[in-house]
């Protein structure tokens, strides 16, 4: 084509936008995190001083640095799984029959569709001491009432439930897709093969060939449930004596309670090269294990 | 396939108490959205109120705060949100699906590199540059560090990459400009994707707090969750748990009310949500 002399100056054209917009608002503000991490600014400074490695040997002996760090690892450790495995099983049992299978579904996804922060609200009144449902429905099982948000044994264990709660949804759609493409053939084949069980097919077929699936939803998963802090901010605040505190929530009272921008920075590396080893990590677990 | 009686009830006896569980929360805030505070805290415990206190609660949830503003403010910000980043992103996409350019590999891996940075780890920064240049509490604050999605550039251009090079080349031929080829051929044939990035869109910014918390301190600008936060420490304060739970039905209710109209397409946007991260 006679046109294509012209084509460079064109597509860099139609770029421009676009990347002037992801280098002024992700690439460079991204550069910037990764300096201030080496300096002792704070917001409002007018001077700053390059500390070297100091904010990350600092984070080391950081008792608040180190719990929320162990608080993130065990929310990841317990949502991920609980929300996988339940969102897994709701989709097989959601999907093995027609019966109220609309409503079953639109049911379990509502909370992934609704605002976590309204809904954030109304976990906190349910969960009020004296007045809450929550406190009124174990009672039946005779279960003690707490002060679920401020006692220090269960506040992480509340927002680590409510977690659950919000995600289960997302990875049952994602298995419902995934078990969509699994075609009708092997299931005959099975059945030649003297696979009749229902259970027996669900082990032997249903689950192998999810594999990919499951893997997929295990990494979104657990890249979002890295995110946490919404319910943290707003219902404990990281409190009571910071055994609810993850990493974000440190992150931002950090940076924005005590205008620690310096060490703040410092904090959201380590939150970035989390973030990326368990992108490697999966991608690891992607190569050698999924196959069939 | 023929499910034997036995295996339909277990089915049924976990799936509804699994949703009981999943559905008490909006059950019980839209119980509590009609209930007076004698009643609330009453130690006679009752499901349903006696007094069905609906336009007293839901009236002094839209007078005690401008709960309409943020609504309007959300409905704003995502729109606003979303045509810049169609404005910007889309003929970024069409550039890297259609037009070959020198550089090109390396912009797209740009793209994907950029892909999985969350607004967390460029917030310091930014909230420098908009503090600096005097735009916090502004809707500038709340768009503009979103309008160059690199994960709406990737969505579009692998959408883009499936439509026929044919097509574009008698488009050419007929003397159309590039201009008019991407929002006359490429934006019609790629509405499923399009339209399922503008539900993950809205929706992500709509229920976004994380950001909005940081450059938003005065109401006129809140968005509803940052307004369902005002209006707790206010309604804390006092005890008003009815309005509280009122000013949150209307909040979720626009979001919660289109997926249960349209669940097929809703549902395909926000499993978006997984691809990005």
């Amino acid at each position: 084509m006679h046109a294509m002399p012209h084509r460079s100056w064109l597509g860099w054209a139609l770029s421009a936008p676009g990347i002037i917009a992801l280098f002024t608002l992700v690439v460079g503000p991204g550069l910037v995190t990764a300096l201030l991490s080496f300096s002792d600014w704070q917001f409002g400074a007018t001077s700053l001083n390059w500390i070297g490695f100091d904010n990350f040997v600092a984070m080391w002996h950081d008792e608040t640095f180190r719990k929320a760090f162990r608080n993130t690892l065990l929310y990841i450790c317990v949502v991920v799984p609980a929300s996988v495995g339940l969102g897994l099983m709701l989709a097989l049992l959601v999907e093995s029959d027609p019966g109220l299978r609309a409503f079953y579904r639109a049911a379990f996804f509502l909370p992934v569709a609704s605002t976590l922060i309204a809904m954030a609200v109304v976990w906190q009144f349910m969960l009020h001491p004296t007045a809450g449902l929550v406190n009124h429905v174990l009672s039946w099982f005779r279960v003690a009432p707490t002060d679920w948000l401020k006692n220090p044994a269960t506040a992480l264990w509340t927002i680590i439930a409510i977690g659950v709660w919000s995600k289960t949804g997302l990875a049952m759609v994602l298995f419902m897709a995934g078990l969509q493409s699994i075609p009708r053939d092997l299931y005959d084949a099975g059945q030649i093969d003297g696979i009749d069980e229902a259970w027996d097919r669900v082990l032997r077929i249903t689950v192998p060939m999810l594999g990919p699936t499951t893997l997929f939803v295990l990494t979104i998963s657990a890249i979002q449930a890295f995110q946490v802090f919404d319910t943290v901010q707003v219902l404990t605040e990281g409190g009571p004596n910071k055994t609810s505190e993850v990493l974000l929530h440190l992150i931002y009272s950090e940076g924005f309670s005590f205008f620690r921008a310096g060490y703040a920075a410092a904090l959201t590396v380590v939150y970035l090269l989390v973030v990326l080893c368990l992108i490697q990590l999966q991608a690891l677990v992607v190569e050698r294990r999924v196959h069939y | 396939m023929i499910r034997p009686l036995s295996f339909l009830i277990v089915r049924h006896a976990i799936l509804l108490a699994a949703s009981a569980i999943f559905l008490a929360p909006f059950v019980w805030m839209l119980l509590t959205s009609v209930k007076l505070p004698d009643e609330i805290f009453s130690p006679d415990w009752r499901w349903l109120s006696r007094h069905f206190a609906f336009v007293e609660n839901y009236g002094e949830a839209f007078t005690r705060q401008p709960l309409l503003r943020y609504l309007a403010n959300g409905v704003v910000v995502c729109v606003a949100i979303f045509m810049l980043q169609l404005l910007v992103n889309v003929p970024f996409a069409y550039a890297l699906a259609k037009i070959p350019f020198h550089g090109r590999d390396l912009v797209f891996r740009l793209v994907l590199g950029v892909l999985l940075i969350p607004i967390h780890v460029t917030a310091i920064p930014l909230y420098i540059l908009f503090s600096h240049l005097g735009l916090l509490n502004s809707y500038a604050a709340l768009v503009v560090p979103f309008i160059g999605s690199a994960f709406g550039t990737f969505l579009l251009r692998q959408h883009f990459m499936t439509i026929p090079d044919d097509l574009i080349h008698a488009a050419r031929l007929d003397g159309m400009s590039e201009w008019s080829i991407i929002w006359r051929i490429m934006v019609p044939s790629a509405v499923p994707a399009i339209s399922a990035f503008f539900i993950f869109s809205f929706v992500s910014h709509w229920n976004a707090y994380f950001w909005p918390l940081l450059v938003v301190t005065t109401p006129e600008l809140a968005t509803p969750p940052l307004g369902v936060i005002f209006f707790r420490t206010e309604a804390l304060g006092i005890a008003q748990y009815g309005p509280l739970m009122a000013a949150a039905v209307i909040v979720t209710a626009p979001i919660a009310i289109a997926f249960l109209l349209a669940q097929r397409s809703f549902i395909e946007g926000m499993t978006l949500t997984g691809m990005k991260a």
